[in-house]
């Protein structure tokens, strides 16, 4: 079987081609190594809708279309708080192809960019379907909903949101694990900690452990050591070519604790 | 003109040895091919356009050791764009060692495997179809119903009593060298007479995994119907003559009807002299009567393409309390994966190298080349080397930690000299690594005592140091029956057991359009420079080097 | 097989050729269009060597459909030089021994120019930055990265 490409020049109609089966294709980093290896086969989807592509600032925050490149969020003033984020993604080819809509559906141990998103509580516009939780979205991965957008927030205070990839090859390299962490501060103590991991699973996920060991503490060395004791509590990250699953267990929290250090 | 502010001529250090007054040693100078390399336009093997161009790909082993019970082809003969397909039956020789070019090494590798596979990746049929699309689904339209073997992939493991045999025809898993031992022997001296009078005895295990030569450019071949019967085949090879050889000798044609245009090389580092592409690709052609590319995605420059092989060491020294080197005594691994290609020869390299570039009176090596079902590994930079020098150098360090030695100084005392015997019975000349010593002790800032720091490589070698030990302890540790080098490996001769060896008639006449130089028998393939007379060889040892089998 | 007419601009020429379905640009400005100076490294992403201009955005042809520069602008290193004369980069490029086998070069040249047209002074860091998406297995980089720098800080003239 061989590969037959579709053009719509809409989402809708792009969901609806997908209604019958096939892959959509965005940047492509990821689907066209497929098809050059042969493992994607079959119906490729595009949609050429400038509404892809459109980052707008709205009463929610600022509205990022799911076919924007890390490129495109690099030039945007409103999204500086995700511009840590975008730059450790990829080279500068990478980042001038990959999106946020196959970020958010990229396997281990990409999503970088996801993992971000998660801890910043965005939210994924459906092209069908009222918004989700970005986090939620990963649950669906198998059979994913087109994403048109995503709206994320930016956080109030820029302190209160910290990042930090780990890769074997600097300046470039895949993850050994990504880390974002949103810890508002209210009267000192962290209020509704979400911290999130890359590559520390099958997809970008919650560290539950390290979110309760810091709810309602001060960011002192005592929760941070705590948070970092308890960061990899119910994970089960992989083995694969840049690490194994004992080592990603061994250094998570070592890592979490940098971050939270520069946080404090 | 090229600012060569890069290296640093040190031109104090042996100065009156060398004429200063050289037209292009020592200054930068550009490339010949630069040109074409900055404009993108260096004809590598694939710039070169064909109408009608077919694709060939290969249908891989999903195991590490398996029996072939059926290969079958018939629904992927039906797929879309698929021309020809190949098994081992096709191929007119279809059994090959990469040294046999040098009359060194037992036939071991089919081209195509038919009966079984030795290592993950292996190939078992061709498929050449209009596009790399198309050969690639085709080649997933291939059924193989494989028999699962048990495999071994470490080298310990591997010589150990029961372990699969990866070869038949290397029981236990061993080459066998001169037809003699199961192993390269050096011998000097009487190790274990060193181990009785030494200060220390330091022991250390090393080992270097397998390392991918990954160049840019992926191997590969294209091949294409010429006039008079001939074929042009534009290689990736960095060794053209011995690719020609090689698929002269595989396709039972002689080499003035092979036309190789290569020279343009996307990086080689060892890993492009197996020869692989390029007989399948002419194959094709003949078969075919068109262009036919064979060339490897990434993914399988990765996983089969021949990378330097792992290294196991063990070393044990007789070290004094002022750091002087008595005795060492090496037990060496190399893993060849699971056919020879080029580890037999590295072997014999790496021995010629050891006790590394230190006067040891009494030096003791066993190296074998084991087989596992691990990808064949070739040359890589620093061929037979690089793994055994690691482990020398990373055992010095050790030495120096374990009686409280300064590093560079116990090199700098235990390092050749002009003049010196080195293990394999010839003196040493024109020796710096003293004078390397001080120069990087100087850059890192490590301070040498002024003893050291006067020391020379011109002076304090050769008198006593320049004798063969008295007696030698030679010992007959794994010599082996039944393999004498005379009828083993007579041209013609079938050695024991091979599975699917062609048919005799067959091996002798693409002999004949072999290109290689017959070996001289009993003397040492590479010429002796001119210089000192050699000193008189003591007891029975010989210097031997490249004679391993030998097929004439 | 079917085939899909594109037109687009190689380096500043208007072009039109036919792709395979699902042809990657790599693989047809090579085959289809005969502009050999991208190379084929990886057709993954990882090793930058077919690195092409899209709109004057570097990117990956290995990872581009063909089909989606229907009426864009691609330039290759092919196109980098003037006529006979040389980018600058070219020459640094000579001067400096930044190519050894010279399979990564024309990638790294396109990289390269990206860098500087999208940032002319760059530091050491921004250079280092702006190649990281290029593998070379020959020159360890330096001579690559002195070269870039010798344009940058103007001590080349075309
Ligand atoms: C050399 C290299 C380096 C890389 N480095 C990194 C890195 O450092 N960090 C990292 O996170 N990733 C990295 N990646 C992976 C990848 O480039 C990114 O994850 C990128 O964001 C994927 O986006 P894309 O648009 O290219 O996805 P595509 O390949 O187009 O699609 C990927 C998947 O997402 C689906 N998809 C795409 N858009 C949508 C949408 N709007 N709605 C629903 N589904 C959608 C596709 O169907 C497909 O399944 C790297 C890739 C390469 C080749
Ligand atoms: S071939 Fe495109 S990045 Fe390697
Ligand atoms: S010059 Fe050979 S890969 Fe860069």
């Amino acid at each position: 079987m061989a590969v037959q490409v579709q053009t719509h020049s809409s989402l809708i109609a792009a969901q609806q081609a997908l209604g019958q089966g096939g892959t959509y294709l965005a940047g492509g980093t990821l689907v066209m190594r497929g098809v050059n290896a042969g493992e994607v086969q079959g119906v490729i989807v595009r949609a050429t809708d400038p509404e892809l592509r459109r980052i707008a600032s709205t009463s929610e925050g600022v509205r990022i279309g799911a076919g924007s490149t890390m490129a495109d969020i690099l030039a945007s003033r409103d999204l500086d708080f995700l511009h840590p984020v975008a730059r450790a993604i990829g080279g500068p080819q990478v980042r001038a192809m990959a999106t946020v809509g196959g970020n958010l559906f990229a396997p281990h141990p990409y999503g970088d960019f996801t993992v971000a998103l998660i801890a910043l509580g965005a939210r994924a516009v459906l092209v069908q379907g009222g918004p989700r939780p970005v986090e939620e979205l990963m649950r669906v991965r198998a059979r994913p909903p087109l994403v048109a957008a995503i709206d994320v927030m930016r956080p109030r205070d820029m302190r209160a949101f910290g990042w930090l990839k780990v890769s074997r090859i600097k300046p470039k390299g895949v993850s050994v694990l990504s880390i974002a962490a949103l810890l508002v501060r209210e009267g000192g103590r962290v209020r509704g900690a979400r911290i999130a991991f890359g590559a520390m699973g099958a997809h970008p996920l919650r560290s539950a452990g390290a979110e309760r060991a810091l709810e309602g503490q001060a960011l002192d060395a005592t929760s941070i050591a705590r948070a970092a004791q308890a960061a990899c509590l119910g994970l089960e990250p992989p083995t694969d070519a840049l690490a194994s699953s004992w080592y990603r267990r061994e250094v998570a929290g070592v890592h979490l604790r940098r971050l939270l250090e520069q946080m404090a | 003109m090229i600012r060569g502010n890069m290296v640093e001529f040190r031109k104090d250090i042996f100065a009156d040895e060398r004429d200063d007054n050289l037209n292009e040693i020592g200054k930068p100078t550009r490339r010949q091919d630069i040109t074409g390399h900055v404009t993108g336009r260096s004809p590598f093997f694939d710039d070169h356009l064909f109408e009608g161009l077919l694709h060939l790909r290969c249908v891989r082993s999903p195991h590490h050791a398996a029996r072939i019970r059926r290969i079958d082809t018939s629904a992927a003969q039906r797929m879309p764009g698929v021309m020809r397909i190949l098994t081992g039956q096709d191929v007119p020789v279809n059994l090959n060692t990469l040294l046999s070019l040098l009359d060194f090494g037992i036939d071991d590798e089919p081209i195509l495997s038919t009966e079984r596979v030795r290592y993950k990746g292996e190939p078992v049929a061709a498929i050449i179809a209009e596009t790399e699309a198309q050969a690639r689904d085709a080649v997933a339209a291939v059924r193989v119903e494989w028999e699962v073997l048990p495999h071994v992939l470490d080298v310990e493991e591997a010589i150990k009593p029961g372990a699969p045999t990866v070869l038949d025809i290397y029981p236990g898993n061993k080459f066998v060298y001169h037809g003699k031992y199961d192993h390269q022997k050096l011998r000097l001296g009487d190790v274990e007479a060193a181990f009785r009078e030494a200060d220390h005895v330091i022991e250390g295990r090393y080992q270097m995994s397998p390392i991918e030569q990954a160049p840019i450019e992926t191997c590969g071949a294209i091949a294409a119907p010429e006039q008079n019967g001939r074929y042009v085949c534009y290689t990736s090879t960095q060794a053209l003559f011995f690719s020609l050889g090689t698929a002269s000798k595989v396709l039972a044609t002689p080499s003035s009807r092979l036309h190789f245009i290569g020279g343009t090389v996307g990086g080689g580092f060892g890993g492009k002299v197996d020869s692989i592409h390029e007989p399948l690709a002419i194959l094709g052609t003949m078969l075919t009567g068109r262009p036919v590319k064979y060339a490897w995605d990434r993914e399988e420059e990765m996983q089969v393409g021949a990378p330097r092989g792992a290294e196991r060491w063990y070393l044990k020294d007789a070290v004094m309390n002022d750091g002087r080197i008595l005795g060492r005594k090496f037990t060496g691994y190399f893993d060849s994966g699971a056919y020879t290609r080029l580890s037999s020869y590295a072997i014999i390299k790496g021995v010629g190298h050891l006790p590394g570039p230190y006067t040891i009176p009494n030096v003791h090596a066993d190296v074998y080349c084991v087989y596992t079902n691990r990808t064949p590994a070739t040359a890589m930079r620093g061929f037979g080397i690089t793994g055994a020098d690691f482990a020398i150098e990373a055992h010095m360090d050790k030495v120096a930690d374990t009686i409280g030695m300064n590093p560079v100084e116990l090199r700098i005392l235990n390092a050749y000299r002009d003049g010196d015997m080195k293990a394999h019975r010839r003196l040493a000349k024109n020796c710096a690594l003293i004078e390397c010593c001080q120069v990087v002790a100087e850059k890192a800032g490590v301070k040498l005592s002024p003893e050291m720091q006067a020391a020379s490589s011109r002076v304090g070698g050769g008198g006593a140091r320049a004798h063969l030990p008295a007696f030698t302890a030679t010992d007959e540790h794994g010599r082996v029956s039944g393999y004498k080098a005379t009828n083993y490996a007579r041209k013609g001769a079938k050695p024991p057991d091979l599975p699917g060896a062609p048919p005799m008639a067959q091996h002798v006449s693409h002999q004949a359009s072999a290109s290689a130089p017959p070996a001289p028998q009993h003397s040492p393939a590479t010429p002796v420079p001119p210089g000192p007379p050699a000193p008189k060889r003591a007891g029975p040892i010989r210097f031997s080097s490249l004679s391993g089998f030998r097929r004439r | 097989m079917t085939f899909k007419p594109i037109s687009f601009t190689l380096n500043g020429s208007s072009k039109a050729a036919f792709a395979t379905e699902g042809q990657n640009l790599l693989d047809f400005l090579r085959r289809a269009v005969g502009d050999l100076s991208p190379k084929y490294g990886c057709g993954q992403g990882t090793c930058g060597a077919c690195t092409v201009m899209i709109d004057n955005v570097p990117q990956l042809a290995c990872l581009v459909l063909a089909e989606s520069v229907e009426g864009r602008a691609v330039n290759t290193a092919a196109g980098l030089a003037n006529g006979p004369r040389l980018d600058p980069l070219q020459e640094a490029f000579m001067e400096r021994f930044a190519a050894q086998c010279g399979y990564c070069t024309a990638g790294m040249l396109v990289a390269a120019r990206a860098l500087l047209d999208a940032n002319p002074r760059p530091s050491r860091e921004e250079v280092i930055e702006g190649i990281s998406g290029n593998l070379c297995r020959c020159t360890g980089y330096e001579p690559i990265i002195d070269a870039i720098l010798d344009v940058a800080e103007g001590r080349v003239q075309a």
